[in-house]
């Protein structure tokens, strides 16, 4: 079914094909935040480098959805990926080439190399053994950033990064259009590629390995490497986000691999909705509103803020603030069979 | 040599009865209520901030220290029944959300109170001062440490062999659906509990400042450090919260003593390492004791 | 030893033990293609623990398992599931957010080995919810294949739970109780089904029913304390003096 806010495995209510208006208005629905970006290129001045960040965590956000969202596997480590996405970026370009596009390439790498590793390691474990693992792994690799100050700059973080042009002409310059479009751009291809992967066998099948590990396993299902398999993927992705943010900003700090990152994002995932994919859109750009508005008020304000969102999320509103939208639709629906019903 | 091994063998047990006087609580409420608490630093937070406040504004010690404990663990029997209370059956992932929420609103309002420097509890003064233990001379306040360590572990190991209480602790931990057959009141035991443990929690945060000082970061800080405890030692298990606080003390006080600069990683490669070789922890409790 | 007389399922001395806990004793089992055997005994016998020794979810201590000539007393869960054993659960153990189609699909979509593919694949998907429904309408519950498991009945799930082991296309089929906790009124149902299976499968079913049992089985097996106490025709068993004192106080029709 053509809408993306269903989960792929539930049929619409029995008698419901999609007719040419649902087809339509989900197709409007799925343009919108690219039409969003689009236009906010046009008229965003000198507030450009801030949508940049929004959709770095937005992708950031999106790789820990196929993790949590669809897989079910519960991390708090996810800024390692994004971290050392993030330096692997940084050194490549002061070490080897200030190329973007190889420096990136190189960042996916050395992130879902990362990915395949530690999750070799760790996802025979489940509950809160493995949120223990995944802990320990990002607080080691965060003590190895700080430790290691001639390679990543320690608490000051890598400095003299340079940021070559994109394919030798897109110059990245203080008004950030070349970072905007260069980040809008990867964020797209790997929505494409994340639609794709839920909704795919592959997909359905990590979905039923949330729902129920012990019956995936009774059908024969190698739950092991298929969780392998989108933990790595998902790690490359955060890698790339990373890659980004390092390009976008050209500096890269330790805060990129901290446990408080590895809480925001899973917070901005959560306020959106998890197996949404576009939950990670609403999500990253509710938390800049929020933390960007309520800063003004009191520096530490927004972190109150968050916090009440999110208990209030997980006491009321199961799927997040994309439920908000799925509870508006079932109202329209009924308000529509009721004025077509005989 | 020998004096130098003892000393920092006594620094490591006094660090180790500080986590384990905070961790106990949240050792028994994972096991028995199977409850992902990240927010359990919190209430040592708050203690410790509550004791700091009062000795700073001239209270006896032990008043402020009572205190210190009484705040949390009304504030944990409010949120147990409140909050946490839907979160048992709606999983794992729910309650990490949750109680990083938490963290996240008390972080915030202790910042906002009481400001972002680092806050001190006042001790009293033969506390501060050195003690002649023989081979040398030695903080009075770490003897403390371990005295009120040594003293509650007793305490609540008798509690927990020798008590009605403790014996229902240890039936609904072992089989909580058969404990409530019986017609054990479940809620009253876990609300109970749940008092108990972030009371301790509280105490734990006032007593240990003076090594684990407070500032608005410290339920993140130190969160990890806590359930590495409670996951090393086996949750729901009293002794192995103890050995794994003990374990936890040394060693980090070993590294920090010996290797500085790897200390930290220490730590949490020794907890990686460990958690491959035993999932279920050092000491897992089939039952509390 | 021709491929027809083979046995589909072979135990051999399988033991397993937790500490001075002993589950499984000595354990001798063989199920010829076709057969349909009864495993019965009190609770705690060690019924539920024989078939996760099994299906992998549990090691032997000792003992081999024959699958079709096959050892797979080594192989992890799912590899013994590609070489043929399915199994039903004593709980249901059900994808509750799915439709009772896709609970099956998927299994079909396992078992062809499409559900590892990234990529999308309608027309193969198709194949696999209609060879679903076919199923479904076997077991009769073709009705509900677009509702959500949570919403369906006990009984219905518990059908569904037997459709999803029979979509392995299995050789040998382990029931774990299949019409434990069904209201009698919807119990006939899998009474029903259990006397359809496949003929070329092997079925092993545990039961604490014996009018199910004795119905379906052509052979059962006792098992006391983890080991097997007798064995033989359904008739014979109900005889038994030992198994009489076993179940003193049941009624054996």
């Amino acid at each position: 079914m053509s809408d993306p806010a269903v989960t792929p495995s539930v049929a619409p209510p029995a008698g419901e094909a999609p007719t040419f208006a649902s087809r339509a208005w989900s197709l409007a629905g799925h343009a919108l935040p690219w039409a969003i970006a689009i236009v906010y290129y046009f008229v965003a001045g000198y507030s450009l480098s801030i949508g940049t960040q929004i959709m770095i965590w937005i992708l950031f956000a999106l790789s820990l959805d196929l993790v949590l969202g669809y897989a079910g596997i519960v991390t708090l480590g996810h800024a390692a990926f994004f971290g050392v996405g993030a330096y692997a970026a940084g050194l490549f370009s002061i070490y080897f080439s200030p190329d973007p596009i190889l420096g990136h390439l190189f960042a996916i790498v050395v992130a879902g190399l990362l990915g395949l590793i530690s999750g070799a390691l760790i996802l025979h474990t489940t509950g809160v053994t493995f949120l223990m693992l995944t802990l320990a792994t990002v607080s080691i690799i965060f003590e190895f950033g700080n430790q290691a100050r001639w390679l990543t700059g320690g608490d000051d973080g890598l400095q003299g990064m340079q940021v070559g042009p994109i394919f030798g002409t897109f110059e990245f310059n203080i008004f950030g259009q070349t970072a905007y479009i260069y980040t809008l751009v990867v964020l797209f291809i790997w929505f494409l590629i994340s639609w794709r992967l839920v909704k795919s066998p592959f997909g359905r099948s990590l979905d039923g390995i949330r729902q129920n590990p012990r019956r995936m396993r009774a059908i024969g299902t190698p739950v092991w490497w298929r969780l392998l398999a989108v933990y790595t993927i998902s790690a490359a992705m955060a890698g790339s986000a990373g890659a980004l943010l390092a390009h976008s900003t050209r500096f890269v700090g330790l805060s990129s691999l901290s446990l408080l990152t590895s809480g925001i994002v899973t917070v901005m995932l959560i306020l959106g909705g998890t197996r949404r994919l576009y939950g990670a859109f609403i999500g990253a750009a509710i938390y800049y509103f929020v933390q960007d508005s309520t800063a003004k008020i009191s520096p530490y304000f927004w972190e109150f803020i968050v916090g009440g969102m999110l208990i209030a999320t997980v006491l009321f509103l199961e799927g997040g603030l994309m439920d908000l939208g799925r509870v508006g639709q079932r109202l329209m629906a009924r308000i529509g069979s009721r004025k077509g019903a005989p | 040599m020998l004096s130098f091994a003892l000393t920092i063998l006594l620094d490591g047990i006094s660090y180790g009865m500080v986590l384990f006087i905070i961790s106990v609580g949240l050792t028994i409420t994972m096991g028995l209520m199977r409850l992902v608490n990240l927010a359990h630093g919190s209430f040592a937070m708050i203690g410790g901030y509550v004791a700091g406040y009062l000795t700073q504004a001239g209270v006896d010690f032990y008043v402020a220290l009572a205190l210190a404990a009484i705040v949390p663990g009304i504030l944990g029997g409010l949120s147990e029944v409140t909050v946490f209370r839907p979160l048992y059956r709606k999983g794992e992932l729910a309650q990490v959300l949750l109680t990083i929420g938490i963290v996240f609103v008390v972080t915030a309002s202790v910042t906002e109170i009481f400001g972002a420097f680092p806050y001190p509890v006042v001790f009293p003064d033969y506390l501060t001062k050195p003690i002649d233990i023989g081979f040398r001379t030695y903080p009075a306040y770490r003897l403390f440490l371990i005295g009120v360590g040594g003293l509650i572990a007793v305490a609540l190991w008798w509690l927990i062999e020798n008590s009605l209480y403790g014996a229902r602790l240890r039936a609904a931990v072992d089989n909580p659906r058969m404990a409530r057959t019986v017609g054990m009141n479940v809620n009253v035991l876990f609300t109970g509990t749940f008092v108990v443990g972030c009371a301790l929690a509280g105490l734990g945060g006032a007593i240990g400042a003076g090594i684990m000082s407070l500032e608005p970061s410290y339920a993140l800080k130190y969160v990890v450090l806590f359930l590495v405890v409670v996951i090393v030692g086996g949750e729901g298990s009293f002794k192995g919260s103890f050995v794994a606080a003990m374990a936890l003390g040394i060693i980090d006080t070993v590294g920090k003593y010996f290797f500085s600069q790897a200390a930290p990683y220490l730590l949490y490669v020794t907890v990686f390492v460990l958690l491959l070789w035993r999932p279920q922890g050092l000491m897992p409790a089939k039952s509390v004791a | 030893m021709s491929e027809a007389s083979a046995p589909a399922l072979s135990v051999r001395g399988l033991n397993k033990s937790f500490g001075a806990l002993i589950v499984a004793q000595d354990i001798n089992v063989e199920l010829a293609p076709g057969a349909r055997v009864g495993l019965i005994g009190p609770n705690g016998a060690g019924k539920t623990t024989f078939v996760n020794l099994l299906t992998g979810f549990l090691r032997p201590d000792s003992g081999t398992i024959l699958l079709e000539g096959t050892p797979i007393q080594d192989m992890k869960p799912e590899a013994r599931v590609s070489r043929g054993l399915a199994r039903t659960h004593q709980i249901n153990t059900l994808l509750r957010e799915d439709s009772a189609r896709d609970n099956v699909a998927i299994a079909v979509a396992e078992r062809e080995k499409y559900a590892w593919r990234m990529m999308r694949y309608t027309p193969q998907w198709r194949r696999c919810t209609a060879e679903a429904d076919a199923l479904l309408r076997e077991m009769g519950i073709a009705d509900v294949g677009d509702r959500q498991v949570r919403e369906l009945p006990y009984g219905q799930q518990r059908l569904l739970e037997i459709a999803i082991a029979l979509a392995l296309k299995p050789r040998v089929l382990l029931l774990d109780e299949p019409a434990a906790g069904v209201p009698s009124t919807e119990a006939h149902r899998i009474h029903d089904v259990l006397g359809r299976l496949p003929a070329d499968i092997a079925v092993l079913i545990i039961e604490h029913d014996m009018e199910v049992i004795f119905r379906f089985a052509k052979e059962i097996v006792v098992l006391l304390q983890g080991r097997v106490l007798t064995r033989g025709a359904p008739a014979r068993i109900a005889e038994d003096p030992e198994v009489r004192a076993v179940y003193l106080g049941r009624t054996v029709v």
